[in-house]
């Protein structure tokens, strides 16, 4: 083979680790029934790959070869190892036996056992970013920022509870879904929500991790388009459509009131348009379907003032139908101060706080000192401006309230 | 694989139930053993006597010591147990969810370790 194919087969190699690798990986899993074990066979298959394609060839179907060389590695590895222990001798047999076929839902059976209800919550955040995604366990403290021990100790606890407990490989049969269903979405909206407004820190967003959010949410929209997978998804990218126009190039925060619509992304948003109608028409919607129908009345306004606040509140009032929380009336106060004005909305927010709550919630705290501001109580204003900068913890949004407070002047 | 099913609630509620009430649970236990029986998930299970007949034993410095009660107080106690034989946790889940203290206490599923065969 030439030089020239010898290259472009080795940046074969690197695409489709690139494209394929995770779900070479997840395939892997299910055939081995162990995560070190697939780990490295990946590797191991890898590295043939890089050896023999450049003289051999690219295999017509790459991931399928990848797929055995990875399973026949692995069994040369029992094999040694069983010198040493004699019931592996017996699990190298069973493998030996069962074909190495690829299935296409071998991720999504990945997803539910990394989602499992039966892991702590912040372990499937972790073993989700790090199994499915690729993440390397740097990549994942740094976004959640914790320490790299910290995130390796959570993903090593999680697969030694899926191996001891035998929490299986499976996407859960029909009966099961509903209830299972639900735990996988909400972590790939808490990865998405660290994308979009990490909590705290010096930046606002991170894009990598709502990227795979996105990409988590295209591949279980594909494998199981249930109205609320579609319903989470047309939500993720609506927002992300978004990005370009919430901070200045400085970084600093500009609220959707403010933003540069021109610098929305329409293919995004006609995209989530497409996704939402679809989340929608079973009935009675979910409430990612609604947080969806929400975020596209704003997409759909040519500017702030022409939005339509009456059908934004109506959402809301379906949305605490299905999914009451102090956050969501609290959207829904500052919806109605758009369409009734900041009385209404000021009158509905103090009721919230007054509760207490969201007493502790900055952004209940800065809503309202944005009525009082529009109401021209300026005394009132900073009192809240203060306590929410207080309790804020992202720089960006700490600019912003700063900012708030100079223009009240003194 | 062999689950265990640890059977918890507010032990003090079984006493005040009116007759009927408490002939209804027991049915339900009845029926609970003799499906999952029927079904081949069923090893072994048993009722406890309540936490004031439980008796904590120790050695500390080669010494005895036994004291009154059982080792935590919580505001749940163990009260009996399923063994089960289940092909992995999701079934294992599914069937503890039919327990029918599930419905008042909690259920605590526990794998049982298995010794390796020598």
């Amino acid at each position: 083979m030439s030089e020239d194919a010898a290259g472009s087969a080795r940046e074969t190699v690197e695409a489709v680790y690139r494209a394929d690798s995770r779900r070479v990986f997840a395939t892997l899993i299910r055939l081995l029934g162990d995560f070190d074990l697939a780990e490295e066979a990946l590797h191991d298959a890898f590295v043939a790959a890089l050896e023999q394609w450049p003289t051999d060839g690219v295999p017509a179907n790459p991931r399928a070869w990848l797929v055995s060389v990875g399973r026949f590695k692995a069994i040369d590895t029992i094999r040694r190892r069983a010198r040493f222990d004699a019931s592996l001798s017996e699990l190298a047999d069973r493998l030996e036996e069962t074909g190495a076929t690829a299935a296409g839902d071998d991720q999504l059976r990945l997803i539910f056992t990394c989602c499992h209800p039966a892991l702590p919550p912040d372990a499937q955040v972790a073993l989700t970013l790090r199994e499915v995604c690729g993440l390397t366990t740097e990549e994942i403290a740094r976004a959640f920022l914790t320490s790299p021990p910290t995130v390796a100790q959570r993903i090593v606890r999680a697969k030694a509870k899926i191996r001891d407990a035998h929490i299986p490989y499976q996407v859960p049969s029909h009966e099961e879904i509903p209830a299972r269903l639900g735990n996988v979405l909400h972590v790939i909206y808490l990865v998405f929500n660290e994308g979009y407004s990490a909590s705290s820190g010096e930046s606002l967003t991170r894009r990598d991790l709502s990227g795979e959010a996105i990409r988590l949410g295209r591949l279980l929209a594909d494998l199981l388009p249930e109205p609320e997978t579609l319903g989470l998804l047309a939500l993720m990218v609506l927002h992300e459509s978004r990005r370009a126009a919430r901070t200045t190039p400085s970084g600093e925060l500009i609220l959707l009131h403010d933003q540069d619509r021109s610098r929305w992304n329409r293919e995004l948003i006609a995209e989530g348009l497409v996704l939402v109608r679809r989340a929608l028409a079973p009935r009675p919607a979910g409430p990612y379907a609604i947080q969806a129908a929400i975020s596209a009345v704003h997409a759909e306004a040519p500017d702030a003032a022409a939005t339509d606040w009456r059908e934004i509140v109506g959402l809301y009032d379906a949305l605490l139908q299905t999914e009451a929380s102090p956050v969501v009336e609290l959207n829904r106060a500052a919806a109605m101060a758009m369409r009734d004005g900041p009385e209404a909305g000021l009158r509905l927010i103090d009721a919230i706080l007054a509760r207490g709550d969201l007493s502790d919630y900055h952004l209940a705290h800065s809503a309202r000192a944005d009525l009082c501001r529009r109401l021209g109580r300026s005394a009132e204003a900073r009192v809240s401006y203060e306590r929410a900068l207080q309790l804020a913890k992202q720089e960006p949004e700490r600019r912003f309230l700063e900012r708030r407070i100079r223009d009240l002047g003194t | 694989m062999k689950y265990l099913c640890l059977i918890y609630s507010d032990e003090t509620i079984w006493p005040k139930l009116p007759k009927a009430e408490a002939e209804k649970w027991m049915a339900e236990y009845m029926a609970f053993s003799e499906s999952t029986q029927k079904s081949g998930h069923y090893v072994n299970a048993n009722r406890l006597q309540g936490t004031h007949s439980a008796t904590t034993v120790r050695i500390r410095d080669g010494k005895l010591s036994t004291t009154d009660g059982p080792f935590a107080e919580t505001k749940e106690q163990l009260g009996g147990y399923y063994l089960l034989e289940a092909k992995d946790l999701n079934e294992a889940i599914q069937l503890a969810a039919r327990i029918p203290g599930a419905r008042v206490g909690s259920i605590e599923v526990r794998p049982i370790a298995d010794l390796p065969v020598k």
